[in-house]
Parts: structure tokens; C-alpha cells; sequence
């Protein structure tokens, strides 16, 4: 596995650049993760991202938008309008997770 | 859209490229059909196609206005008859109750995937950006108009009036 810098930050990605190890992944690694892809993390992203990893603890998979909607409670609109054009593959990156799997 | 380069960074960080803002790319998909097994198809690849920032837009002609009928889209069907699909004896599909045991199945099994009904999934995507249309000529036949039809329906149009909306689209009958 590759690892790469992002603001200072030596972590392990796969060859998307997703990262790869949970631990690695810091509150304040997420706010340079976003930047790098032109996001500015509000206390609503904070909401996503929080919620994508305690699941993903949980479920040992990424939710899908659908599970982000219906489980965490936070509107698919809001979704979109929070992480522009691809909100689930964006909100993985951000949380340090691997791009959800499931089809819905 | 991506890689601004951090200041302390040696090297050029790894970031996933999430495509251009505006890739221009649509999605036309024409659902042409109102069994349920044959409802997800379409509903499926529409919402994948809008979590990827692609402009997607639904016609729902012929038998797929049971997918937007207010009668109807709470209550699709799934029939062994004429399936061989489900590799079961055809004769069997015939039997009484048979097509609402399939169909209670299906549903179920659909469920437990997390998967939406079919009311709820339209809402999905239209909460997703997706855009949903009626076919004239199968309003006319089935005598409905946009009140009978679901809210989100945007309006009825006839077949040309899609074909100019999703001009340089891709395009999906189902």
C-alpha cells in the first residue's frame, strides 16, 4: 500500500488515495482531507463524518447514503448539498474510511 | 477539482480524483415496466447514477406508470408465471396465492437489504436530484392526470418533449 503526506500527516492509502488504516485517521487530518478536495467542514459535515465512523465500527462496512439517511438521521438533500455531486464516496474519504460497497 | 497542494508536503499528496464539477454526463432511463422485480432495475441504477453526480432523469411510460400511479406504486407485483428465472415448475406460478406468496418474498427480501419500496426510492431520488416524468400517451390510455400521479412527478410530457430534455444523454429501457 502507498503511503502519502497530506498537511504534514505520513498516512496509508490504497491506490485511490482512500486511506487504509482507522487508527491513522485524526479530527484535525479530516479537516486537511477535506480541503484537499475543496471542502470547508461545518458542524453538519461533522455530523456525517461522525456518524460514518461510529457505524463503520459497528457494521465493519461504510454506509451508503441510504444508511446515512434512514440510521444517522440526516436528510439525503442535505447530503448532497453538504458533500457536492458524489456525497458518499466524498463523506468515506473525508471520515477516513474505504468507499461504501453497497449498491443502495 | 482536487489537488491543491498542501504547503508542508515534500511530495504531491495521493488524493482520489472526484471528476469534474460539471462533467456534462446525463442519464436517460426509460421504465417501461410495472412488475416489482422489474421496478427496481431502473430505481437502482438512478440513484447510483446520482450519488455520482450524474444529471439523471426517469420516463415512466406504459406498464411503468404503475411505478408512479398513487393507486398502484404502493402495491407492484411479482409473478412466477413466465419467469423461468425463478426455476421453479412454470405450473406452480398458477396455483392460487402463488403470485402474492412471490411477491411477499421479494418484498422482504428486498427489505432486509436496506432497499426502499418503491414510493420511498423515488423519493430518494428526487431527494438526490433526479428527475421524474409521465408519459403523455400512457396518461391519455389510462385517463390520469399529475394529480393521480406521484407529487414528485414533475410534469407529463410526451415522448419527444424527454427526447429533447435528455438530448446527448445515455439511455436505458427498461
Amino acid at each position: 500500500m502507498p503511503t502519502t503526506i497530506i498537511d504534514g500527516h505520513e498516512i496509508q492509502v490504497d491506490a485511490e488515495g482512500f486511506m487504509t488504516e482507522l487508527e491513522e485517521w485524526s479530527e484535525p487530518l479530516a479537516k486537511s482531507l477535506a480541503h484537499q478536495i475543496g471542502l470547508e467542514l461545518t458542524d453538519e459535515h461533522w455530523k456525517a463524518i461522525r456518524f460514518l465512523r461510529s457505524d463503520y465500527r459497528e457494521q465493519g462496512e461504510t454506509a451508503t447514503l441510504r444508511r446515512i439517511s434512514v440510521v444517522g438521521g440526516i436528510p439525503t438533500k442535505e447530503l448532497f448539498a453538504l458533500f457536492p455531486q458524489k456525497p458518499a464516496k466524498k463523506l468515506a474519504y473525508v471520515a477516513g474510511l474505504p468507499k461504501p460497497h453497497g449498491c443502495v | 477539482m482536487t489537488t491543491t497542494p498542501a504547503p508542508e508536503t515534500v511530495e504531491s499528496p495521493l488524493v482520489p480524483s472526484f471528476g469534474d464539477v460539471d462533467s456534462g454526463r446525463k442519464l436517460a432511463i426509460i421504465c417501461s415496466k410495472g412488475n416489482l422485480d422489474m421496478a427496481y432495475p431502473g430505481l437502482i441504477l438512478a440513484n447510483a447514477a446520482l450519488g455520482e453526480g450524474i444529471e439523471t432523469h426517469l420516463f415512466f411510460t406504459f406498464w411503468g406508470f404503475d411505478m408512479i400511479n398513487k393507486k398502484t406504486m404502493g402495491d407492484l407485483k411479482f409473478t412466477m408465471l413466465g419467469n423461468t428465472a425463478t426455476h421453479l415448475p412454470q405450473g406452480l406460478g398458477g396455483l392460487p396465492g402463488m403470485t402474492a406468496m412471490a411477491t411477499h418474498q421479494l418484498r422482504r427480501t428486498i427489505a432486509d437489504l436496506g432497499v426502499p419500496d418503491v414510493p420511498e426510492f423515488l423519493q430518494q431520488i428526487v431527494d438526490s436530484g433526479g428527475h421524474l416524468w409521465a408519459c403523455r400517451m400512457s396518461a391519455d390510455m389510462q385517463h390520469l392526470e399529475l394529480d393521480d400521479l406521484y407529487d414528485e412527478v414533475e410534469a407529463i410530457i410526451s415522448a419527444s418533449d424527454f427526447i429533447e430534455k435528455t438530448a446527448g444523454a445515455q439511455l436505458l429501457f427498461i
